[in-house]
C-alpha cells in the first residue's frame, strides 16, 4: 500500500504564519522541555535522598551558568505551558474559538508567561 | 444501518480500541498539575535557603511528601501522554515509532519509581 504521489491537502506552508501557530508549536516544545526537566527534578530528589555531599555537588552544577540557564528555561517553559494549558481548558469548555479571541488569548498567554517567569525568577533570586 | 454491536457502541471504542481516555486523562492531569505545580513553585519560594538540611527537612514533612509523590506521579503520567502524541506525530518509520514509544514508556516508569523511592526515603528514614 504505497501512498506516494497522492495529492496532499494544503499544509502549514500555504498559510501566513499567525500568532496562534507560534503558540501551538511552542506548547509542544515547552512540553518536551518540561519532560526533560522532569529528569532533572528526579535527579534533584535523588540527590536530596542520597545525602549532603551528593546534594552539594548537584548544587554546584545547578548554580553554574549552564545550570542557571537551564533552570530559567524550565521556568519559562513551565509558565508558558501552564498559561497555554489554561487556554486549552477554555477551548475544551467550548469558549474562545473566534479568530479574534484566539489571537487575543495568544497575546495574553505570552504576556502572562513573561510576567510570571520574570517575577518568579526575581523573587527566587531575592531581588523582589 | 450500523454494523456496530450494541456492546461496541456502549464501550465507545473506535478502531483504535480506546475512546476518549487519552484525551480525558490529559485534561485531568492538567488540572491536577495546575494545583501541584504551583504548590511546588510556591513551596520553593518559601524555603529560607536551599541547603541540604533545609530541603530535606521540607521534603521530610508528611504534607510535602504526599504532595511531591502526587506531583511526580502526575508529571510522569501527563508527560508520558504528551510525549506519546509528539512521537506518534513526528516519528514515521513503523519500527522506530514502536521502539521510541516503548523507550518513552519505560523511561517514564523508571523516573516515576525513582522519584517515589527518593521521596519515601527522605520521608521515612531521612538521608544517610
Amino acid at each position: 500500500m504505497s501512498n506516494e504521489g497522492r495529492p496532499l491537502s494544503p499544509h502549514l506552508s500555504v498559510y501566513r504564519w499567525p500568532i496562534t501557530m507560534t503558540l501551538s508549536i511552542l506548547h509542544r516544545m515547552t512540553g518536551v522541555a518540561l519532560s526533560i526537566g522532569f529528569i532533572a527534578l528526579v535527579v534533584w530528589l535523588e540527590a536530596v535522598a542520597l545525602g549532603a555531599s551528593s546534594y552539594a555537588s548537584l548544587s554546584v552544577w545547578m548554580s553554574s551558568g549552564i545550570g542557571q540557564l537551564l533552570l530559567l528555561g524550565w521556568c519559562f517553559s513551565f509558565f508558558f505551558h501552564l498559561s497555554n494549558g489554561v487556554r486549552h481548558l477554555f477551548w475544551d469548555a467550548g469558549r474562545g474559538f473566534e479568530k479574534s479571541q484566539a489571537n487575543a488569548s495568544s497575546w495574553m498567554v505570552l504576556v502572562a508567561t513573561f510576567v510570571l517567569t520574570a517575577a518568579y525568577w526575581l523573587v527566587l533570586g531575592g531581588m523582589l | 444501518m450500523s454494523l456496530r454491536s450494541p456492546l461496541g457502541r456502549v464501550l465507545g471504542s473506535g478502531s483504535a480500541n480506546d475512546g476518549t481516555e487519552h484525551w480525558w486523562a490529559q485534561r485531568v492531569t492538567t488540572v491536577a498539575l495546575l494545583i501541584l505545580g504551583l504548590w511546588f513553585l510556591i513551596s520553593l519560594l518559601q524555603l529560607d535557603n536551599y541547603a541540604h538540611a533545609t530541603v530535606s527537612a521540607w521534603l521530610g514533612h508528611p504534607f510535602s511528601g504526599v504532595m511531591m509523590l502526587l506531583l511526580c506521579l502526575t508529571i510522569a503520567w501527563h508527560s508520558y501522554l504528551g510525549v506519546q502524541v509528539v512521537l506518534e506525530d513526528y516519528v514515521h518509520g513503523p519500527l522506530i515509532k514502536v521502539v521510541s514509544l516503548l523507550i518513552s514508556r519505560f523511561a517514564h516508569a523508571f523516573l516515576a519509581i525513582a522519584a517515589v523511592l527518593a521521596i519515601l526515603k527522605v520521608s521515612l528514614g531521612g538521608s544517610l
